[in-house]
């Protein structure tokens, strides 16, 4: 009987086991009620002083957020979110450059997630692993600075096609860097148009209201 | 680079697969990706070679590409239709800016090519 070589369909996504925790997350967090928001960027976008403004913020208008913290090796960034007041976690990651679902699930065994209302999930600092992964957020930002330049989106189009909203930080050194507002807008809706677009500065706090709505508005829909 | 753990991910689901085809030998792994999959095709190609190196069962299996273009629904046109391209995502045909993506983020283990 000859048995040559034959094609075997299979069909299946390579990061099914991710994808699977990942939905099972979803379904945790939305059942408890908690609004998870991922972030995204390169390092040194303005992540961590984003994520202090805001987590300080939502816990003066007396909600009850919380926050991961990825990164490659340092604690630091946590450390400056726990002046928050929030409960905060590092999640190092080593040597790998994103985040996956199962260490989000390990992460937030501790916690009860009824007694939080928003997780924010800081990713790795990188415009290119992280996309791959679905980490059960409900919204995913991605981050842009003024000082990084406006062509950044089309840089790295397959992350921002795979965010919900992109926040340009640090406006408040757009003038000294020369940035072009226009031009980094443009750019952003030609990688994924439509996409919501918020500029802020999380040392001034200008903008900071805008997103404070959004966020308010989103995390009720 | 995270392209290491995606073909673990290959490595992985093939092997589940493999399952169901005991004592057979694998030749290739057909793996469909898009052009919004994050991943990149080089990258994966020499992890791919490092990763097979562990697992005896795939040590002589190729990796084929069955690449996944990007295909969307255009409100305009009513139809699905191919875009620019991931720096100018709007309609080829008309240029009506897309946002319902339907084709173009695969990462899948299509098929295996088996010895048997």
């Amino acid at each position: 009987m000859s048995t040559g070589p034959r094609i075997v369909e299979v069909r299946k996504n390579v990061l099914k086991h991710n994808d699977e925790v990942a939905r099972g997350l979803r379904q945790r967090f939305e059942q408890a009620g908690v609004f998870v928001v991922s972030l995204v960027s390169s390092p040194g976008s303005g992540k961590t002083a984003f994520l202090e403004k805001t987590l300080t913020l939502l816990k003066q208008a007396g909600h009850r957020p919380a926050a991961l913290v990825g990164d490659l090796a340092t604690n630091n960034d946590a450390a400056r979110l726990a002046r928050s007041q929030a409960p905060v976690k590092q999640i190092t990651t080593g040597t790998l450059c994103h985040l996956e679902a199962a260490m989000i699930q390990n992460a937030i065994e501790e916690w009860n997630l009824k007694d939080l209302d928003f997780l924010f999930l800081e990713n790795v600092g990188n415009l290119v692993c992280p996309s791959s992964y679905d980490l059960g957020e409900a919204l995913r930002l991605v981050l842009l600075s003024v000082t990084e330049g406006e062509d950044k989106p089309l840089k790295y189009p397959t992350i921002f096609n795979s965010a919900d909203l992109a926040i340009v930080t640090k406006i408040d050194l757009a003038e000294a860097v020369e940035f072009d507002r226009n031009a980094a807008r443009t750019n952003i809706d030609s990688v994924r148009p439509g996409m919501p677009i918020l500029e802020l500065s999380s040392k001034t706090g200008a903008g900071m209201e805008a997103w404070m709505n959004l966020l308010a508005t989103r995390s009720k829909q | 680079m995270h392209e290491l753990s995606i073909a673990l991910s290959i490595l992985d689901v093939a092997e589940e697969e493999m399952q169901n085809h005991v004592g057979a030998r694998v030749d290739a792994i057909h793996v469909r990706l898009g052009p919004l999959s994050g991943v990149v095709k080089e990258a994966l190609v020499s992890a791919y070679e490092l990763a097979r190196e562990e697992t005896p069962l795939f040590a002589n299996a190729r990796l084929v590409f069955e690449d996944v273009p990007i295909v969307v629904f255009c409100s305009k046109c009513q139809a699905e239709r191919p875009v620019h391209s991931t720096q100018l995502f709007h309609c080829a045909e008309c240029d009506t800016p897309a946002t319902d993506v339907r084709r173009g983020r695969e990462l899948e283990l299509a098929a295996l090519e088996l010895e048997e």
